[in-house]
């Protein structure tokens, strides 16, 4: 088969556009685990509330205020549906992850993933499995935009730069200034950084809010991509999942990285063997589990 | 408690502290003055580092009475406590690796005023200065404990709680450390010290509680330390 320069360029971007989401969501998990220890399995279900906050903002919150032309903007989405979902997180951090701090952390995963099945129950009920399309995709972003070597969608290409700003951000933040070297130092000890005075519990929660709050912030960057579904969550997380166990639990750099590669892995595959590109993540993580079982970029502990 | 200035630092009374299941203070008593000296003696596992975690709230569950400067703390959680003006060192030293050194200088909340600045502090200790921008535990032990000890001093904390602070170290760097106390307490801090070596703590504090089985089995104040001697060989063991 001849393989074109371009078929490959395009089907890697493509593939990018997948990446970004792995990359946030795996990013959110580094954080949580880091600081509160436990993999957490509601993730894949907050990406789909804050989805279906923008999906609903926009098709019903008019009806229901009595004003059926009311439509929840985009942008004001990207923002609301954060908040929504980050109070959210604050709460169950408060109410429940909080009393099992002092035990096993496979309580933790027990617990958020009893969450995760909840949640998506819930929608299941309420509302199409198969998804329902969001039409509030503004207007600036429609149409594509010439990279030379194909059309790319504006949208996507958007959700490619401001997932990347947005990750590196946080990376920045958490690397890099004083902020971050409260949450890297309570990764390590948190007795001890308490004994300094710093309000531990008080910024376990925060960033557990903030895990919650870019898991919806990528729900909202999907919405007008892939259809909004209840179950559009726990099928991301599965690769997402992949992505953490391969690039290393608690780094956070590495899960950003290993984010974007694996989507572009992903997408390459699409050309040369399309079959095997929704399994190649998993492939590559059986791999990786065998060489190094900490992950590329986990430290030995 | 209108203008009654109480003149003990730390003030402890009937303290009980338990990690889950374990023991390990059944009623520690002590009391610690304004810009005194004192050292905690006694065997491994005799409960002396219990007690400096439990004036920081970091057993699992205490009680009893811990006042500092008259303000009772048994019901506080850790980061009120430390705010209160306590700086503390633990036995691991505690640096952080992912840190650099000067981020773990300047992770402590400044919590009062009159703390020491960074440029005092590098001045007080050039090696930090030197390697400020390597990760804490590149540094050598003795780089670490100075670090450790740094960072509490730019915190404004009169009440330094400090674990064994010349443990595995060079006997040079013992004796700096030695002067440092010295130091600190002609500043006026006051100074709580954990130490197995004893002839460091003999000629720093003004008074040794002696600690064994999770109670104070005695206090022997400085003059009274070269008639003791036999009594404490008996209770350190050596």
């Amino acid at each position: 088969m001849e393989l074109s320069f371009q078929t490959v360029l395009s089907q890697v971007m493509l593939g990018l556009n997948n990446g970004v989401f792995y990359a946030i969501l795996s990013l959110g998990l580094a954080v949580i685990f880091g600081l509160l220890n436990i993999v957490n399995f509601v993730h894949g279900a907050l990406y789909m509330l804050g989805a279906y906050v923008a999906l609903l903002g926009y098709t019903m919150l008019g009806p229901l205020l009595g004003k059926p032309d009311f439509h929840l903007n985009y942008w004001v989405a990207l923002i609301v549906a954060p908040l929504v979902v980050g109070l959210l997180g604050i709460g169950v951090e408060r109410t429940m992850l909080r009393r099992l701090r002092k035990f096993d952390h496979l309580y933790g995963l027990l617990l958020t993933f009893g969450l995760a099945l909840i949640i998506q129950g819930v929608f299941t009920n309420y509302f199409n499995v198969s998804g329902d399309a969001y039409d509030g995709k503004p207007e600036s972003l429609e149409g594509a935009v010439n990279l030379g070597f194909m059309l790319f969608p504006k949208y996507r290409l958007w959700v490619i730069g401001i997932s990347l700003l947005v990750c590196f951000a946080t990376w920045f933040v958490i690397e890099r200034t004083k902020l971050g070297s409260y949450l890297r130092a309570g990764t390590e000890n948190p007795e001890l950084v308490k004994a300094f005075g710093v309000n531990v519990p008080l910024m376990i929660t925060l960033t557990y809010g903030y895990g919650a709050a870019l898991a919806a912030f990528a729900g909202v960057l999907a919405a007008p991509i892939y259809s909004v579904s209840p179950v559009m969550g726990s099928e991301m997380i599965i690769t997402v999942f992949a992505v953490v166990v391969i690039g290393g639990m608690g780094s956070i750099m590495g899960s950003i990285i290993t984010g974007l590669l694996l989507g572009m892995v992903e997408g390459f595959t699409k050309v040369v063997y399309a079959p095997a590109s929704s399994t190649v993540i998993f492939l590559i993580m059986v791999v990786v589990l065998l060489v190094k079982p900490t992950g590329l970029f986990g430290k030995e502990s | 408690m209108s203008g009654f200035e109480p003149k003990e630092m730390l003030c402890i009374k009937g303290l009980q502290a338990f990690y889950e299941e374990s023991h390990i203070l059944h009623g520690v008593d002590l009391t610690v003055g304004e810009g005194e000296v004192v050292t905690l003696l006694g065997r491994n596992g005799s409960g002396r580092t219990t007690i400096l975690k439990s004036i920081m709230g970091l057993v699992g569950r205490r009680n009893g009475s811990i006042q500092i400067h008259g303000v009772e703390t048994i019901g506080m959680p850790t980061h009120k406590i430390a705010r209160l003006g306590i700086g503390y060192c633990p036995e691991e030293r505690g640096i952080f690796s992912n840190l650099t050194v000067e981020e773990n200088l300047l992770l402590p909340l400044v919590v009062k005023d009159g703390g020491m600045s960074v440029p005092e502090l590098y001045d007080m200790f050039p090696n930090l200065q030197e390697r400020r921008f390597s990760m804490g535990t590149r540094l050598s032990g003795g780089e670490q404990q100075m670090l450790a000890m740094a960072r509490i001093l730019r915190t404004g904390a009169k009440l330094l709680l400090l674990d064994e602070i010349t443990e595995g170290l060079a006997p040079v760097i013992v004796q700096t450390l030695g002067q440092l106390i010295g130091q600190l307490k002609s500043r006026g801090f006051t100074i709580v010290l954990v130490e197995q070596n004893f002839h460091f703590a003999a000629d720093l504090a003004d008074r040794h509680y002696v600690v064994d089985r999770g109670v104070i089995a005695d206090l022997i104040p400085r003059d009274a330390l070269a008639s003791s001697t036999e009594k404490l060989n008996q209770y350190l063991g050596v």
